[in-house]
């Protein structure tokens, strides 16, 4: 469980410290000190650890925790705290995040701000309680009914999901909008060392917000219309902000990919994994770089079109059957062929089967000439550091300073493929 | 010899009957001859001798009331279908010091936020609930609620409702008084001036209840719904008497404060 012992005092005086924390509790902690009033959840694993942390710390605070009797409750008591103007944290993981469809879609309709964190677990169904990044389609095309959107944000380290918590208060009250923290049973689970980066971001006013109405006329907090030039507007309103989130708020990582002829584009563990598979692909002699998207919305689309260009080859690496890899495919048009390679239900690729993977992919592309590697690198844009901590940590922002884990035993060529046709027969 | 004075008239008119500060002039969409318009008016009528409009903050239900946030002036947050009860939840908790009141119909109460409403009444939640039964799913277009009586028609029991295909009608505010954190229940009518009045001090009991901070207060409002009943108004009232009012009896059902609402004749209370 955590090893995180410390009294208040230590922990307030640990702020730049690295501690060992489960994701679950770093997540919990960090919204913590980004001044979230209040929380509301309901046990599923492999988020529990985050609601039982709550549970404890907040009231100690003299903050709001409630767990709900259900997550259909959950998000609607976020709903009302929120529409007070309260920061406000909910969590989850994939079944109970599909039960909140329904208030994050009132939420981006009465654009009250809510941060959302999904431990995403395999599906579909009850699936199972291991980690798998199943949920990108329910997160970043449309959790719940409208047309709307969430800015989605997927850590691939504890200490990121630390910064990106902070981040995350920050655009769904700049905004007014449910954002998503999309993070998985991995980096739920694992135990890192975390530079303890905390920060809180400042608060706004809410000229919207009910208080109730003393001396003000009443403020309503609603998302019906039931005329359709009145609901027509309000939909164009919440566009234009969504396309200023697209224009503004587009974030992401790369490494090695100055002189890359291939890209490995993953989030979040299999980010981690996909790292990994780029040192051991180098040490192979295949020019590959890995290619990170933070906002899985915004994607960074102009960014990954404008890298295709200079590549010979992407390989899209999820845990799930492909869901991202379809928003990559949008975003490349064509300019490099995209290959896609994923495990499903908990289970978890490792780097040598990425790098076979890579093998197998760089030998259908051919020897094509690299024709347009003098096309200019896009920049980098990741979250902002926390100012004034003396940590200039952007490029470690990503990356706690550990190897992942690794099996013993590298995987073979071909054993994806041949893992399938065993469950086929 | 001396000529009887006639009664002197008053030096200043006492005023018996006018607009509440908190009901707003606009128009209601209520079907004519709708109950909720009377009940908009005594929870503006009871907030307003209470002093509460300033600190209220209020949450709109899923259904023909979801436009209250038009004819009370307050604060107003809509709830989606049923969640009224974790909506003013969340409310309730970070803002102690407001007033939180919600509304909900029965099919918002009753069916699809059972839960909420079970949960939050068992929480203790310090919030005054509106509840109000019309036996119908009014907005949608007539179909049956969980609190239709049996053999009543709607378009969703066109031949009556039969307890071997649709279950029983549900005496929810009896069951939420079974609560602990219930600290006030109580079941009223508006068919009559006597029935309004008492109804009226019912809610002003489930708001006092709610700010000597002893539970959740509830109050249920026997309401009709003359469309979807296929009734006139007059009928509609007298439908409620003679059909709805046996089977929901009126009265005070429980109360743990400390003052308590005289009940109703034929209440249980």
């Amino acid at each position: 469980m955590t090893v995180m012992h410390g009294t208040s005092e230590r922990r307030a005086g640990a702020r730049r410290a690295r501690v060992l924390m489960k994701g679950n509790e770093a997540i919990a902690e960090a919204a913590i000190q980004a001044g979230c009033d209040a929380y509301f959840g309901y046990p599923i694993t492999p988020q529990a650890e985050l609601l039982e942390w709550m549970a404890r710390r907040m009231p100690e605070l003299g903050r709001t925790f409630v767990q709900a009797e259900s997550e259909l409750a959950a998000i609607n008591m976020a709903l009302g705290a929120g529409a007070t103007g309260a920061r406000v944290m909910v969590s989850s993981s994939s079944p109970g995040i599909s039960l909140m469809a329904e208030g994050m879609s009132y939420m981006a309709g009465s654009e009250i701000p809510v941060v959302l964190v999904n431990v995403m677990r395999g599906g579909p169904g009850l699936g199972s309680i291991q980690p798998s990044q199943s949920d990108y389609f329910q997160a970043v095309k449309g959790h719940g009914h409208g047309d709307y959107r969430t800015p989605v944000l997927a850590p691939a380290s504890i200490s990121e999901a630390v910064d990106l918590v902070a981040h995350a208060f920050e655009l769904a009250e700049r905004y007014r909008t449910p954002v998503f923290i999309l993070a998985d049973g991995t980096l739920g689970q694992a135990m890192e060392p975390v530079e303890l980066r905390f920060r809180t971001p400042e608060r706004r006013a809410n000229d919207w917000a009910l208080t109730g109405a003393d001396g003000r006329p009443p403020r309503v907090v609603k998302s019906l219309d039931l005329l359709p030039e009145n609901l027509e507007r309000h939909n164009l309103a919440l566009q234009a902000k969504f396309q200023e989130i697209a224009r503004r708020e587009v974030r992401w990582a790369g490494q090695q990919l100055e002189d890359a002829e291939f890209a490995i584009v993953a989030y979040g563990t299999a980010a981690r994994v996909a790292r990994t598979a780029v040192a051991r692909g180098r040490s192979r002699g295949i020019k590959v770089g890995l290619f990170r998207p933070i906002t899985l919305w915004p994607f960074p689309e102009r960014e990954l079109a404008r890298l295709a260009a200079r590549l010979r080859g992407i390989l899209v690496v999820e845990l799930s059957a492909g869901q991202m890899v379809e928003d990559v495919r949008l975003a490349v048009e064509g300019r490099c062929p995209v290959a896609f390679h994923g495990r499903m239900g908990g289970m978890i690729p490792t780097p040598d089967e990425v790098v076979e993977v890579l093998r197998s992919f760089q030998a259908r592309v051919g020897r094509r000439a690299r024709r347009k590697a003098l096309l200019p690198l896009p920049a980098e844009s990741k979250v902002e550091p926390p100012s004034g901590n003396g940590h200039g940590a952007v490029d470690r922002a990503g990356w706690a300073p550990v190897e992942p884990v690794e099996p013993s035993e590298p995987v073979l060529a071909g054993g994806h493929r041949r893992r399938l046709r065993e469950v086929a027969r | 010899m001396s000529v009887a004075t006639p009664p002197r008239a008053p030096a200043s008119p006492r005023v018996i009957y006018q607009q509440p500060e908190l009901l707003s002039e606009t128009s209601t969409r209520y079907c004519p001859g709708c109950g909720h318009g009377i009940i908009h008016r005594l929870i503006a009528e009871v907030l307003g001798e209470l002093g509460l409009g300033p600190r209220t903050i209020a949450v709109a239900p899923v259904g023909c009331a979801v436009f209250a946030y038009d004819y009370l002036l307050l604060d107003f947050v809509e709830a989606p279908h049923g969640r009224a009860p974790a909506v003013a939840t969340g409310i309730r908790r970070v803002r102690p010091d407001n007033f939180v009141l919600m509304y909900q119909g029965d099919g918002d109460l009753a069916a699809i936020g059972t839960a909420e409403i079970v949960h939050a009444a068992a929480r203790g939640e310090r919030i005054t609930g509106i509840f109000v039964n019309n036996g119908i799913y009014g907005m949608t277009g007539g179909q049956m609620a969980p609190t239709t009586l049996l053999g009543q028609r709607t378009t969703s029991s066109p031949t009556g409702r039969e307890a071997s295909l649709a279950g029983y009608p549900i005496r929810i505010t009896e069951m939420l008084a079974q609560l602990p954190g219930t600290a006030y229940a109580a079941r009223g009518t508006i068919i009559d001036p006597s029935s309004v009045g008492k109804t009226k001090a019912m809610i002003k009991r489930a708001c006092q209840v709610q700010l000597e901070g002893t539970g959740f207060a509830l109050v249920e409002i026997l309401s009709n719904c003359p469309v979807g009943w296929g009734l006139t108004a007059q009928q509609s009232m007298d439908h409620i008497r003679a059909e709805v009012i046996p089977a929901y009896p009126l009265g005070v059902i429980i109360d743990r404060g400390k003052r308590a609402v005289a009940p109703t004749s034929g209440g249980e209370g």
